[in-house]
């Protein structure tokens, strides 16, 4: 068995997937990573103009025939659709079949944090504003939080560990980290892992206007101009496999997990702490055995919330020191939006494709330095560079922070 | 045949995906492929379609007052149903 630098079992990715606002797969993702493309728009849903906050990264036509039969449909709200495609798509890439023992020892660990949110919100309607007293019989099992993941396993005959994460914003990136961890202990050989989201309807967006973190013009994360966040839809969805099984498969390796960590802030329900955040990513960097000076750049949390960035650049500058100056931040949810409890997953292709292609997604919608985030953010276009490992942030509400370290095979 | 059954049929056949003539008074659910799931679906379709309300528990099929042993029952339980309602 080959070992890391923690002296522990290694684990790979082999496969990716995703569905976004910036495209439905990995290689549209990355090419608007690549051109700083911007897939925030006007929203487009029933009663839109009711709301105060009328802009995201919605995936708009989202044609679910396209990929599902009528009685998929029936059953899959759209954050199961989302998750499916994405992790056909990774499936795909990994080459994997789960048929036979390979299924015995692998499953699948999605974060979401609304789950089936507009199945609920549709069903409120009917029942609250149009007076109906009956509801279709898959309200519950298409609502669920659980029932991305559940239909994963069904799909692909994954019988080992599965289950659903929610920490609000961090769900993907615990998901992951779990999943990483499971595999590093032998626990599963292969873990399908990821999250996804689909807040963007009425009583979605409704909820979030309520807390006034919302821009209603851009999401500029880092700019001394920012005002709030933009949400955004859809999934993410990796293959996490043993190292030695990948190998001896002859798989195509896309980058190595080397590191999680997980902290609480014990603090605040919404307010974010400095030290909560820099105890995660210090802690994921000593889980991997990376030594801070090797960190070349990090997929930041970067919300553009005035409270987030700041603390997030207070809590990097002083986990690195000196080398803070000379690593690359970047907030890739100025493009594909703040996918909620799917984000980490999407976010982890930026830090892939900066270890295999040498290029950093930018943070696209900067127009103003701020002193309290004095980082190179990589303003607006996507910039060349070798890096060697990399970390991506994840700080939820509710002070529930998580940390994975990618570095290059 | 009534046009109450014909059109019971027509919604249990688009329900099992099948041809409105296959689903005889003599099949079962089963027999037509349609498992728990699908009948209580199935069971929803004919709620809305005639405004009733059925009374079907998933728990314990068999103990229901609506009989689904074949199909030729429930469309004479959903008739008597439509009738008490006019």
């Amino acid at each position: 068995m080959s070992k890391g630098r923690n002296g522990l079992r290694r684990v790979v990715i082999t496969g990716m997937g995703t569905v976004n606002a910036l495209g439905l797969d990995v290689p549209s993702t990355l090419d608007a990573f690549r051109e700083g493309r911007c897939g925030i728009t006007d929203l487009k849903f029933r009663d839109v103009e009711r709301l105060t906050i009328q802009i995201g990264a919605q995936i708009h036509d989202w044609q679910p025939e396209t990929w599902f039969n009528r009685q998929q449909i029936l059953l899959y709200d759209k954050f199961t659709q989302f998750t499916l495609l994405a992790a056909k798509e990774a499936v795909a890439q990994s080459g994997l079949d789960f048929q036979g023992e390979l299924g015995l020892c692998s499953g699948v660990i999605l974060g979401t944090a609304g789950g089936g949110l507009n199945t609920w919100d549709e069903n409120y309607r009917v029942v609250y504003e149009e007076g109906k007293n009956r509801v279709h019989p898959f309200v519950v099992p298409k609502l669920m939080n659980n029932a991305a993941a559940s239909h994963v396993s069904m799909e692909y005959g994954l019988r080992g560990p599965s289950y659903t994460v929610a920490t609000a914003c961090a769900s993907s990136n615990h998901a992951m980290g779990q999943a990483f961890q499971m595999v590093r202990s032998g626990a599963a050989k292969v873990m399908l892992a990821g999250g996804s989201e689909a807040m963007l309807c009425f009583g979605g967006v409704k909820a979030w206007e309520g807390l006034r973190v919302m821009s209603k013009d851009a999401c500029r994360p880092f700019s001394g101009n920012r005002n709030g966040m933009v949400q955004g839809e859809g999934a993410g969805v990796f293959v996490f496999e043993d190292y030695d099984h990948a190998r001896a498969r002859g798989a195509e390796i896309l980058a190595e997990v080397v590191g999680f960590a997980m902290s609480s802030d014990a603090q605040d329900i919404v307010m974010p702490s400095a030290q909560g955040a820099e105890r995660a990513i210090t802690g994921a960097m000593r889980d991997a055995g990376l030594n801070p000076d090797e960190i070349g750049y990090i997929n930041a949390h970067g919300t553009g919330t005035a409270a987030n960035d700041k603390t997030e650049c207070a809590a990097v500058a002083h986990a690195f020191g000196h080398h803070a100056d000379r690593l690359m931040i970047s907030s890739t949810k100025s493009m594909h939006g703040h996918i909620i409890g799917g984000t980490g997953a999407v976010e982890l292709l930026a830090c892939i494709m900066a270890l295999r292609e040498g290029i950093i997604a930018p943070t696209i919608g900067y127009e103003e330095p701020d002193p309290e985030c004095a980082l190179d953010v990589v303003p607006n276009e996507a910039r060349e560079a070798q890096v060697e490992a990399v970390l991506s942030n994840a700080f939820a509400f509710g002070g529930l922070n998580a940390v994975i370290a990618l570095r290059r095979i | 045949m009534s046009d109450i059954r014909n059109r019971i049929r027509e919604i249990i056949a688009e329900q099992a995906m099948l041809d409105v003539d296959q689903v005889t008074d003599a099949a079962s659910p089963a027999e037509l492929g349609i498992d728990s799931l699908g009948l209580v679906e199935s069971i929803f379709a004919l709620e809305e379609e005639f405004d009733i309300t059925i009374p079907f528990n998933a728990n314990e099929p068999e103990k229901s007052e609506f009989d689904i042993s074949n199909m030729g029952s429930i469309f004479a339980a959903v008739e008597k149903l439509v009738a008490e309602k006019a």
